[in-house]
């Protein structure tokens, strides 16, 4: 590598490299990449695949930690690589892989196929407690009735959280820290009515009770989301509705 | 991912267990100092805090009963449950055979805590 950046610095970057059609298992590849010190990991990347190997494969959109597409382990820990400086590795080396827990599309690249299945299941958008006409115009809401699930709305679905929650790497039935976090985004809404049919996922055995309070999940999301925090409210919610049934016989899970 | 949607039995448990965990913070150091640091050592309270005939008419009335069963059963299901989870995160997944030997012995152990206070009667 003879090009160097304007500020003469090189980082070695080491991917995780996995052409199924090619690759019987993952390995690591070294790249030597010259930067600045306003380059983000995923400009690194970039770097690698329009200067020095075309066939890497990786997930971006954004570039500005909204689209929650670049999640990668980096150096082991679940970022998002547009938000993840290469000036912060002062060794002058720095290890990129798929986020963990997923399977491995390609390089990169994750499968998100599970999460997505458990997005559908929790039924994310608001089911309207009442029905409006038009006529009627808006569902209004108080300052204080947004504070409650504001948060939670922020999440970009990046799934560093997943990669953080070693309750899900140990059983990916476990809906997960980011899908509790959505569906209470939704329960916690004053204009929704679907809590007790979302209960039947909270409420399950692939449900909040799989959490053990490790709250890496909360500490790695880029979004402030909070998820360790609605898993362990809808652990109230759930043992609520377990007991409550048995005098109150009515929706929940089966 | 249908197959999993059973509703949950932890509630059951992770109630006992937050029940436990929350007496065990309350009560558990205070506990520790007393049986263990402050009566032995002389400290504080009296020698004969805990001789024979005050514990036995603390476990014969009826609020030292309660308290004492409380604590130790309690205490026990919030072991219990912690050392089931702790097995799984160690690889020792919780099948029949783990959650019978954690839970198993929290209650047999709830049984002998109530068999023990009944038998030192009333
Ligand atoms: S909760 Fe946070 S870490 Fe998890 S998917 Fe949403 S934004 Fe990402
Ligand atoms: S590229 Fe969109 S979040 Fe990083």
């Amino acid at each position: 590598m003879s090009e160097t950046g304007k500020n003469g610095k090189v980082i070695r970057i080491e991917v995780l490299r996995y052409r199924p059609e090619q690759d019987r298992e993952p390995f690591l590849q070294s790249y030597d990449v010259p930067f600045t010190d306003d380059m983000s990991v995923l400009q690194g990347l970039q770097y690698i695949k329009d200067r020095l190997d075309g066939t890497l494969s990786f997930r971006w959109s954004c570039r500005m930690a909204i689209c929650g597409s670049c999640g990668m382990m980096i150096d082991g820990e679940p970022c998002l690589a547009c938000k993840t400086f290469l000036r912060d590795f002062p060794a002058g080396a720095v290890r990129v892989e798929a986020l963990a827990h997923f399977p491995i599309e390609r390089d990169l690249v994750i499968r998100m196929d599970d999460f997505l299945a458990k997005l559908e299941s929790i039924k994310p958008w608001i089911v309207p407690k009442e029905e409006r006409t038009l006529a009627q115009g808006e569902y209004l809401q108080t300052p204080a009735q947004l504070d409650v699930y504001e948060q939670f709305s922020s999440c970009i679905n990046c799934l560093l959280c997943y990669a953080a929650c070693p309750q899900y790497g140990l059983n990916p039935d476990f809906v997960g820290p980011g899908i509790m976090a959505l569906l209470h985004r939704y329960n916690a809404d004053s204009r929704d009515g679907a809590a007790a049919e979302r209960m039947e996922v909270a409420g399950s055995e692939a449900g909040a009770f799989n959490c053990t309070a490790v709250g890496y999940c909360s500490e790695v999301c880029p979004k402030h989301v909070d998820p360790a925090n609605a898993v362990n409210q809808n652990k109230t919610r759930a043992a609520g509705d377990y007991f409550l049934r048995l005098v109150r016989p009515k929706g929940g899970a089966k | 991912m249908k197959a999993a949607m059973k509703r949950s039995n932890a509630p059951i448990f992770w109630g006992l267990f937050g029940a436990g965990g929350m007496l065990a913070a309350l009560f558990g150091p205070v506990l520790v100092f007393i049986t263990g640091i402050a009566v032995p050592l002389g400290l504080i309270l009296p020698a004969d805090a805990m001789s024979w005939p005050r514990m036995q008419a603390f476990a014969q009335h009826w609020a030292g009963k309660g308290f004492l069963f409380a604590i130790i059963a309690l205490f026990l299901w919030h072991a219990a449950h912690r050392i089931c989870h702790s097995l799984h995160d160690l690889g020792v997944h919780a099948g029949a055979a783990t959650r019978l030997a954690c839970y198993g012995s929290a209650a047999l152990g709830t049984l002998l805590a109530a068999g023990a206070l009944w038998a030192v009667g009333f």
